[in-house]
């Protein structure tokens, strides 16, 4: 599969004295291999997989890995994710993320320190969700409350549409796709979305578009007061938004990996 | 089934229970058969601002551990036949209140009552969650300054996820706001944020606006809910809150400085 690594940070637009840079952040793919779980037996996955490593020993000697729980059962529970890291690093592999599973076998991942991977390409989750089609924006809207947003989130594959206020505290998530929201949201609450993000009431809380990477996700609002926006990893800070974009209906994008924050309408 | 009413605001010292205490006593005064629990478990406090701290016997916590049945704990207030208070233990902790049990208290509580106003402890945990799982209405109580706002705002959050109704995807709870401590004065200094900043950050229906009264704490001092001492704004203000809460449509009171003349100082003493 391919991973796109989304550089974790900083196009701050600094005060303009003129610093040598001393790294540049860009985005780019690499092909990893996937353990694709067909079963939770982590004794069972070992003694399948050890004979083919020992066939290619150099092949897997610190590789990194990618767990793809996806094939799982909708209910079937727990993964074993300490045994299967332990017994992955055992075998000189390196397992950096997991895709595909549900929101608890994330949380469970994320507690090993795994990185939480997106589908490889939107037109696979596309063809293959029309069975829970339901699910994604279920699944999209985790709050930090950890349940599921009211009722008045709304979606079709992976898109979330909101239409109260997002509260401080409140977290909302559109996984695979774009997240509107209506009303106001408040300082100290965070969106994310894979994709786009459209905001109608004053913008105040945290924004971040293409959180899996997507280098022409877009942030767009009628009324910029953003602690934070950014977009594929590159943000700024609301000290570093001019101040004359403030209040004002903004778009945020990337040029050639720099943001940029421009007045719109 | 009774009206179920949480008093909250995420923040300390804001008037929660002051707020409680008006809104049971003035839904009461109409008429309503109204009771008022503490939910603030070894902090008790509404008992002494109704007044009736000599007459506890048993408590909320007793009622839900089947020690003594609602009846035997229900105090009935001198001043009004139908209202009633059900007292907070001081010597228990906040994690005595299950949610099994607050639900059964209320349930039975709700069989003879119209309204059940629900006095939150400060803070976001267990206490908080408690007051506010069962709620049909929310009053957010809230400070006209910027930390009191960004709590309020966090609970109005914790309202609209973690509620009865929000887990079984019913109706939300409605939610109203109301400014306490406001002082017109200090706005016009700019020392304060006014009623339009908050309303511009919460965005809430606005129940009322009760300003900053030396009748508060002299009320609370005498266990006598501000909202029977009519002289006083804050008094008025609380009876205003209330009647707009049944659905009566006033204008807001008390937002404008008082002009500093020579009569209004001569007459107003």
């Amino acid at each position: 599969m391919a991973v796109q690594t989304s550089p974790d940070s900083a196009s701050r637009s600094g005060p303009d004295t003129p610093v040598s840079p001393a790294f540049e952040l860009k985005a780019s793919s690499f092909t990893l291999p996937v353990i694709r779980l067909l079963a939770l037996d982590m004794d069972a996955v070992e003694a399948q997989l050890a004979p083919k490593v020992e066939q290619a020993p150099g092949f897997f000697q610190n590789t990194p890995v990618v767990i793809d729980l996806g094939a799982l059962p909708r209910d079937s529970g727990i993964v074993a994710f300490p045994q299967l890291v332990g017994m992955l690093r055992g075998l000189g592999m390196i397992p950096v993320g997991v895709r595909g599973g549900s929101a608890q076998q994330n949380e469970a991942a994320r507690a090993m320190e795994l990185a939480i991977l997106g589908e490889s390409t939107r037109a696979a989750r596309a063809a293959e969700s029309t069975a829970d089609r339901a699910e994604p924006a279920q699944a999209a809207s985790a709050s930090s409350e950890g349940h599921p947003e009211p009722p008045a989130a709304h979606g079709s594959l992976g898109s979330l549409l909101v239409d109260r206020p997002v509260r401080s505290g409140q977290r909302l998530y559109a996984a695979g796709g774009d997240l509107t929201v209506v009303g106001p949201v408040s300082s100290g609450a965070e969106l994310m979305a894979d994709g786009n993000i459209h905001v109608y009431g004053p913008l105040r809380g945290r924004v971040i578009a293409g959180l899996q990477g997507d280098l022409g996700a877009r942030i767009f609002c009628r009324d910029l007061q953003a602690e934070l926006v950014s977009v594929a990893g590159h943000y700024r800070v609301s000290e570093n938004i001019p101040a004359d974009l403030k209040g004002r209906s903004v778009q945020v994008f990337l040029d050639h990996e720099v943001l940029r924050i421009e007045p719109i309408g | 089934m009774a009206r179920i009413i949480v008093i909250t605001s995420g923040k300390g010292g804001v008037g929660k229970t002051t707020t409680a205490a008006a809104m049971a006593m003035g839904l009461a005064q109409r008429g309503h058969r109204t009771a008022v629990i503490d939910f603030d478990v070894g902090l008790r406090n509404l008992d002494l601002i109704m007044g009736c701290e000599r007459r506890v016997v048993y408590d909320f916590v007793n009622v839900i551990n089947g020690e003594a049945n609602l009846n035997q704990a229900l105090i009935r207030d001198k001043r009004c036949d139908s209202l009633y208070v059900l007292p907070a233990s001081q010597t228990r902790d906040k994690e005595a209140l299950t949610q099994e049990g607050v639900g059964k208290v209320l349930e039975e509580l709700g069989k003879g009552h119209d309204y059940i106003v629900c006095d939150s402890p400060a803070g976001i945990e267990h206490g908080a969650n408690m007051a506010m799982y069962f709620a049909d209405d929310a009053v957010v109580v809230t400070n006209p300054e910027v930390s009191s706002v960004r709590d309020s705002d966090r609970m109005l959050g914790i309202l609209a996820s973690k509620s009865r109704r929000a887990e079984q995807d019913d109706e939300p709870i409605k939610e109203h706001l109301l400014l306490t401590r406001y002082s017109a004065d200090r706005v016009e200094r700019g020392e304060m944020l006014s009623v339009d900043d908050v309303q511009e950050i919460l965005s809430l229906n606005l129940l009322g606006v009760i300003p900053e009264s030396q009748a508060v704490l002299n009320a609370s001092n005498a266990g006598i809910p501000v909202v029977l001492d009519n002289e006083s704004n804050a008094g008025r203000a609380y009876n205003d809150m209330v009647a707009r809460y049944l659905g009566e449509d006033l204008p807001m009171r008390f937002l404008d400085t008082e002009r500093k003349g020579i009569f209004s100082r001569l007459f107003r003493g």
